[in-house]
């Protein structure tokens, strides 16, 4: 077969490929949107994390404002010290409130800034100090349980 | 009177064929990398080759990959349906193909498609004795006529594997927004969503270059040292798809429990 046919249909095939991982980064991944350029990192710590996985998303109004990057043991206090990269863009009150919530009934499990009215931001490598655990559905049926027997025993 | 150790020894003997096998194959891979100098410096070879093993699998790969979507749309929107959830169906199109089935499939048809004709055309040619006559030449056969077809082989089988996934996630959608009706929006936004460029989408792409060095490295090789036979040559196809096949199973294994261990 003719060499310059043989280039064109390589050229042709090449470029479908590259065209094709393009699709997949652009329109599949999430290489054009959700991509946080710059980030500085905050600290959370947690008495219990539930099912919070690193890369999980972080929301401040239900937006997407940075990512999970790393989730520690901290042997001292007996804590979980969940480290987050948010978005440079974004700026949080001193007194953000950091809660683990549930997406839907079923979903996965995100930490969700409440702000609160200070003056002072928080700065890059702050430890955010009022935080909220994940609910553990066990804990509270039965704490639902208990309070139900007491209310039982007061009323004999 | 049976030799009572016959067992034994014909295990033994098994074992260290296997072993002796397994030896040449790495010192031809090192032969191959040795002498790929001019399949890069004289590119119309590779080019050929990448012409024949790539272009020509265009079509398998690209059908294959729509049907495979298609299917993928089909049942997920039945499983989905049942807790109503169908939006996420194009995450889980996306995440099944670039992650697994992607590099697997493709890889597979690639094997069978592109892997069997190199085993067939270097087993022929060491048959018709043509390797030996361009050893006589002073031409490298491993230069000329291997190492072209090796890194042709591994250039296009991650790109046909990219266009296997393309195509399967636009068969996702044909199926499940276009023929059955989940919302076009939620379809692409949970997908972008929930498919991560680093981890989901490029190690679908190392698995699928990985898979494309064993499975050049396996026809080349099965071709090179297929017995010079009709009844050789037919073998060596057999065993290239066969050995392709399980280890691209075998290495699929064994990069998900590296890379996907459990941490999304």
């Amino acid at each position: 077969m003719n060499r310059s046919i043989i280039d064109l249909w390589v050229g042709f095939f090449v470029a479908l490929g590259i065209a094709a991982v393009l699709f997949l980064a652009l329109k599949v991944g999430n290489l054009s949107s959700g991509h946080l350029s710059e980030t500085y990192v905050l600290q959370a710590k947690f008495d219990n994390i539930g099912g919070l996985k690193a890369r999980g998303p972080v929301k401040s109004a239900g937006v997407l404002v940075g990512r999970i990057a790393d989730i520690r043991f901290d042997p001292q206090t007996y804590e979980a010290v969940v480290t987050m990269n948010v978005d440079g863009r974004y700026r949080f009150p001193k007194d953000t409130f950091a809660s683990i919530y549930t997406a839907g009934l079923l979903g996965e499990q995100y930490v969700g800034f409440d702000v609160g009215g200070d003056e002072k931001m928080l700065q890059p490598g702050d430890t955010i100090a009022k935080t909220q655990s994940a609910v553990v559905l066990e804990k509270l049926i039965s704490q639902f349980l208990f309070s139900k027997a007491a209310d039982g025993q007061d009323s004999k | 009177m049976p030799d009572p150790l016959s067992p034994f020894r014909k295990l033994g003997h098994a074992t260290v064929e296997r072993i002796w096998r397994l030896g040449f194959a790495a010192r031809f891979l090192f032969a191959i990398l040795m002498h790929s100098g001019s399949s890069f410096r004289r590119l119309h070879l590779t080019l050929r080759e990448i012409y024949f093993s790539g272009v020509l699998s265009l079509l398998i790969i690209l059908v294959s990959g729509l049907f495979v979507g298609l299917v993928l749309g089909l049942q997920g929107y039945e499983t989905l349906q049942r807790y109503g959830s169908t939006e996420a169906l194009g995450i889980l199109v996306a995440l099944s193909l670039t992650r697994e089935l992607g590099p697997v499939v493709a890889g597979l048809l690639f094997a069978s498609r592109a892997g069997s004709s190199v085993t067939a055309e270097i087993g022929l040619m060491k048959a018709t004795e043509q390797l030996k006559a361009m050893d006589m030449m002073a031409v490298n056969p491993i230069a000329r006529v291997v190492a072209p077809r090796f890194w042709g082989g591994v250039i296009s089988m991650p790109l046909l594997a990219a266009m296997f996934s393309a195509m399967g996630v636009l068969g996702g959608w044909l199926i499940g927004v276009v023929f059955i009706g989940v919302d076009d929006g939620a379809f692409w936004s949970q997908m972008q969503a929930g498919v991560d460029f680093r981890y989901d989408i490029w190690n679908g792409i190392i698995k699928s270059i990985v898979f494309g060095f064993a499975v050049s490295l396996i026809a080349v090789f099965e071709g090179f040292d297929s017995v010079p036979t009709a009844e050789g040559v037919s073998r060596a196809i057999t065993r290239t798809v066969v050995t392709s096949a399980m280890a691209i199973l075998a290495l699929d294994f064994i990069l998900t429990s590296f890379m996907f261990r459990g941490t999304s």
